[in-house]
């Protein structure tokens, strides 16, 4: 039987109660939402919070709303409603072809993209897409706000810039009109982490790449991103040449380490491979093509 | 800590510890054994439970997590006496073998029926994509879950004579719904 060590519960019923627990108890409390990566972390001992600070009563925090030119997501928003969500479908479809390989119907009824983000996986699919979207993370102390970039969030494997007595809010994707944008993932098996994934998104000018993100994971791509990959394509023309070249130096960019899912080269060849794919489906739902196989 | 939830219609109060995993409330405390727990790493599903109204697997939830909830356990599916079609079509398409990741087939099957009548059996298969079975290769417990959205009463007052004979006759629910 996994048991996790002894710990203290807290139940949250607001942002400000999560904060003024979080203060009390000091760097050993965390915090937890869904739970589907921290509790087995905890079974297995690799976490030993002292105290747990629930915060599955904020729903206030379940959100999927447009701001603006910004589509704003609460903290506590589930898997599933991202997979749900028309305003998403509607502008990001990354975050459907992601939702739909993120582990399971039952466990995307509880994970959420705020926990996600702050639990840090390297192998995170979600990091991947807020880094090719760069999204930005609203994130609040007693002290006020500040507005992190995802490319600036994730510091290490489960670690993120967020100090112990601070709460991932909302997060933003920029609106960009006419975008396309996909997400590629290898796994061994339905509801696996990846063994490799990449996404993007791009905007076109006529047949020109006007811009775009390229975004990895699971491949020790530094902050999940590849951006001398994106300079190597932004401005240039949507050949399928030109997306190889930009695939290419994505690939590049990886530090990819062997392990039970396979070797350094496999799963570089999947980088490319990866992006490469990605970045063509990108370009097709920018010029609105029907969806093939 | 004390705890108090909803589980299968009753309210529940109990004395736990923090770290006791919803599973082993439903299990050990409350004696509601029918909810099997498997893996225990949220990847083989015959744990779920239905919380607040959506399935979930119990041994990646807290008790203390539940408190306050509406739980609903695999007891539940039976109603006063009859089973559920759920339950029913794991009985009429052999659904299962050794019986052991039956629970949480048939508490995501329910749930699934109760949002889409109708579904293809891809979406069925997509349903169940978090829960192992390691006996039948999912094709029967496709069959079963189907023979369910097609009976949405069930086998009616007929229930135990027709399911008698359909098993001895070594009839499927294929063949019964061709003959309809």
């Amino acid at each position: 039987m996994q048991t996790p060590a002894p710990f203290e519960y807290e139940r949250a019923g607001s942002v400000d109660d999560a904060l003024a627990l979080l203060e009390r108890h000091g760097p050993e409390a965390r915090l937890v939402a869904g739970g589907h990566s921290l509790l087995p972390m905890m079974k297995l001992r690799l976490a030993r919070p002292e105290v747990l600070v629930d915060i599955n009563d904020l729903t206030d925090l379940s959100y999927i709303r447009v701001d603006g030119d910004t589509i704003a997501i609460g903290g506590m928003t589930r898997h599933a409603e991202l997979l749900a969500s028309p305003v998403l479908g509607e502008h990001y479809a990354i975050f459907h072809d992601a939702e739909r390989v993120i582990a399971d119907p039952v466990v995307r009824n509880r994970g959420t993209i705020g926990g996600s983000f702050c639990q840090a996986d390297p192998s995170e699919d979600l990091a991947a897409v807020g880094s090719a979207l760069r999204a930005e993370m609203v994130v609040r102390s007693t002290g006020g706000e500040r507005t992190i970039p995802a490319r600036e969030f994730h510091t290490g494997p489960y670690e993120s810039v967020l100090e112990p007595a601070e709460i991932l809010i909302e997060v933003r994707v920029p609106i960009r009109p006419g975008a396309g944008s996909a997400y590629e993932k290898v796994e061994r098996r339905v509801g696996d982490w990846p063994i490799a994934a990449a996404g993007a998104f791009v905007t076109l000018d006529g047949d020109t790449v006007s811009d775009v993100g390229i975004g990895l994971t699971a491949l020790g791509a530094p902050h999940f991103c590849a951006p001398d990959a994106e300079d190597a394509l932004r401005g240039q023309d949507a050949t399928d040449e030109n997306l190889a070249t930009a695939a290419g130096a994505a690939a590049d960019a990886c530090n990819p380490a062997a392990d039970q899912r396979g070797p350094v080269d496999y799963k570089r060849h999947l980088a490319r491979e990866l992006t490469l794919r990605a970045l063509r489906r990108s370009v097709a739902r920018a010029r609105g093509e029907a969806e093939g196989g | 800590m004390q705890v108090t939830m909803t589980v299968n219609g009753e309210e529940v109060t109990r004395d736990i510890e923090p770290r006791l995993l919803l599973v082993h409330f439903v299990r050990d405390h409350l004696g509601l054994t029918g909810t099997h727990w498997g893996c225990d790493t949220s990847n083989c599903g015959t744990c779920v439970v239905w919380m607040d109204g959506e399935p979930v697997k119990s041994c990646t939830v807290l008790a203390a997590m539940a408190a306050g909830r509406t739980i609903r356990t695999v007891e539940d599916l039976e109603r006063d006496g009859e089973l559920d079609p759920v339950q029913q079509g794991f009985m009429q398409c052999h659904g299962l073998q050794c019986g052991f990741c039956t629970p949480g087939m048939m508490m995501t099957a329910r749930w699934l029926l109760d949002h889409d009548p109708d579904p293809t059996d891809d979406e069925i298969r997509e349903a169940i994509s978090g829960q192992f079975c390691r006996c039948t290769g999912y094709e029967n417990v496709v069959q079963a879950i189907r023979w369910a959205a097609e009976h949405p009463d069930g086998l009616g007052e007929a229930a135990e004579p027709a399911a008698a004979a359909d098993s001895a006759a070594a009839g499927d629910a294929v063949s019964e719904e061709v003959s309809a």
